[in-house]
């Protein structure tokens, strides 16, 4: 076991490394001279260089790569080359928005997924367990940002219940914020929670055929007991697993929702340092997107492993 | 293959009602993306007099702000999506089962290396990696394409070396190889055919997920550029007119919508159909 998580742990180091020089990279390539675009294309040559200069932009790529990632493990990020002010202060801005909208849209659908996929599991094969079915292999087919965009027209142009974009910010009061999050929030759970659960059905209905819930039912458990006493625990490991794997896609997901809804997260946010060329922004946010990535896969294969010790360190 | 497998696996397809309904919604979106290469019911030209009007018997769901007819745009957005969907999926298809089938059949340092690779990509989800490969190679229709083929490559890598070593460990397998036949025999002749239902699966599931994407990145003005007509693109420009006209912005995300659920549909019936161990699990 030990011997697997230490493995699994040089794996992680290594993919981390392995992401930051590719993000650091991708930075190099990309066409355009940062300081060109801050200064406008009628600068002036000579203007162009001092801020290159001022900016560190001057030196050495490898010097500079070495420079981030040492000020990274130091907790500085930097200063943004558009906005002057330090990068952690945009990034702290913007998780404020994105953080809560993941979670809240996580709860939303593991919520969505249990009572659906239970219910279908539970009447398998019934029209309530067909007709649920159906309708969640709809929501799988329905882009999140179209949804967005209905739930928009429905509930903020319609019934003007909800803004229809934009955040106010957690200062003007903490209901008036989570308001402004229920749509979004929605709108990626609904289709997340489609496709949990038809995972949990599914999931559900394949321990019911365990030969330990076999006895138990012929010991005389009634099935609603089974369910909660035995079925449930051991069909929630695959559930679980694809949780975790599908909320680092949640985190990427707010990135069009965010958009959709024009809140100032970490989408917006690295959309918006791309067009600046703010590399220095997109560095930060990009890596900062695929270590939560990375690391919560690094939690789900040793949380796996523990669940399920016939697996092996290789076969990872 | 012979023929009277094909007409067997046909017939069970046809049995399926997934495939029937998934399989006929496709059909129509390929009927329509055809049809538009030769003729639409509306004009694509941008023309001022015919801006905002209402549906009515010439222009079934109306003009959008450029007077262009929104259901000719919607039909001829169908080419674009199948388009994207099948040179992204053929790219990740090419290179991510030869990479799979490589890991599988040399083992040992070779698949250490396309494993940690395809590891590796998986800390970039589609939405990213594309934005990051849009941000280099500037936004546009085959930039898009080829950041979504990308991001396939290690789904089908993955997926291919994982079901080739469990064919390796069969005793055909191992009586090919005392029969004398080499790897790369034993890969085409034993391996490939045995996986290809797996992959036939995984291909309508990736080519679903190429539209969304697609649309996704369209939407945000980094996919398909405008003059092209592409649904998600008319998704992003009727969201500016939405107190204007509500419905335009619902066409084109039902459009997506028909494709994805058609190609998801179509998944679950030829599964059903090619791994009846799956099936009944379900």
């Amino acid at each position: 076991m030990s011997v697997f998580i230490a493995k699994r742990f040089m794996t992680l180091i290594a993919t981390l490394i392995g992401a930051s020089i590719v993000i650091f990279t991708v930075m190099e390539i990309l066409p355009g001279d940062p300081a060109l675009v801050i200064l406008g294309v009628d600068a002036t040559d000579e203007a162009v260089l001092a801020l290159t200069k001022e900016l560190g932009l001057d030196r050495p790529p490898l010097e500079r790569y070495f420079d981030w990632i040492f000020n990274l493990l130091q907790g500085d990020l930097g200063n943004s080359y558009a906005y002057k002010v330090p990068v952690w202060e945009l990034i702290e801005g913007a998780l404020k928005i994105t953080i809560p909208l993941a979670i809240m849209a996580m709860t939303l659908s593991v919520i969505l997924a249990l009572v659906i996929g239970l219910y279908a599991a539970a009447n398998h094969n019934k029209i309530g367990d067909v007709s649920l079915m159906g309708i969640s292999q709809l929501g799988i087919s329905v882009p999140n940002f179209w949804l967005a965009v209905l739930l928009i027209l429905y509930f903020a142009v319609g019934l003007r219940l909800f803004p229809a974009g934009g955040f106010p910010g957690w200062e003007e009061g903490f209901w008036a914020c989570i308001h402004a999050l229920i749509l979004p929030s929605v709108a990626l759970a609904t289709v997340l929670g489609a496709m949990l659960a038809r995972i949990t059905r599914s999931s559900v209905l394949e321990v019911f055929r365990e030969d330990f819930v076999r006895t138990a039912r012929a010991k005389g458990v009634s099935q609603r007991a089974a369910l909660w006493k035995h079925v449930l625990r051991n069909a929630m490991i695959p559930v679980v697993t694809v949780m975790g794997v599908q909320f680092a896609n949640l985190l990427v997901g707010t990135v069009v929702i965010e958009n959709v809804f024009h809140m100032p997260g970490l989408g917006s946010t690295v959309l918006k340092a791309i067009n600046n060329r703010d590399t220095i922004v997109v560095e930060n946010v990009v890596l900062l997107l695929a270590s939560m990535v990375i690391l919560t896969n690094f939690f789900v294969d040793i949380l796996y492993a523990i669940i399920d010790p016939r697996l092996k360190a290789h076969d990872i | 293959m012979s023929s009277t497998f094909s007409q067997s696996f046909i017939g069970r397809c046809l049995n399926s009602r997934s495939f029937v309904i998934g399989g006929t919604m496709i059909l129509f979106l390929l009927a329509c993306a055809f049809v538009s290469l030769f003729w639409t019911p509306g004009s694509l030209e941008i023309s001022i007099q015919t801006r905002f009007l209402p549906p009515s018997a010439d222009h079934w769901f109306g003009t959008d702000q450029f007077g262009r007819d929104v259901l000719s745009m919607l039909m001829a957005g169908t080419q674009n999506s199948i388009s994207v969907g099948v040179v992204a999926v053929s790219i990740g298809v090419c290179l991510g089962v030869s990479l799979g089938l490589l890991a599988s059949a040399k083992r040992g340092w070779v698949e250490e290396l396309i494993m940690r690779f395809s590891d590796f990509s998986f800390a970039f989800p589609a939405i990213l990696s594309a934005i990051m490969i849009t941000a280099i190679l500037g936004p546009g229709g085959v930039n898009s394409i080829l950041a979504i083929g990308i991001y396939n490559i290690p789904v089908f890598a993955r997926l291919t070396r994982g079901s080739a070593n469990s064919i390796w460990a069969r005793e055909y397998v191992l009586a090919a190889r005392a029969s004398g036949k080499g790897k790369f025999r034993i890969t085409i002749e034993h391996v490939l055919p045995n996986i290809l239902s797996i992959l036939i699966v995984q291909i309508t599931i990736q080519f679903a997920i190429a539209i969304l994407a697609e649309a996704a990145l369209s939407y945000l003005g980094l996919g398909t550029q405008p003059p092209h007509p592409s649904w998600g693109r008319m998704l992003n420009e009727a969201q500016t007119l939405m107190f204007l006209q509500p419905m335009q912005a619902v066409y084109p995300g039902a459009a997506i919508a028909i494709a994805v659920f058609g190609l998801n549909l179509m998944g679950d019936g030829l599964r059903d159909v090619l791994d009846p161990r799956l099936s009944r699990k379900r």
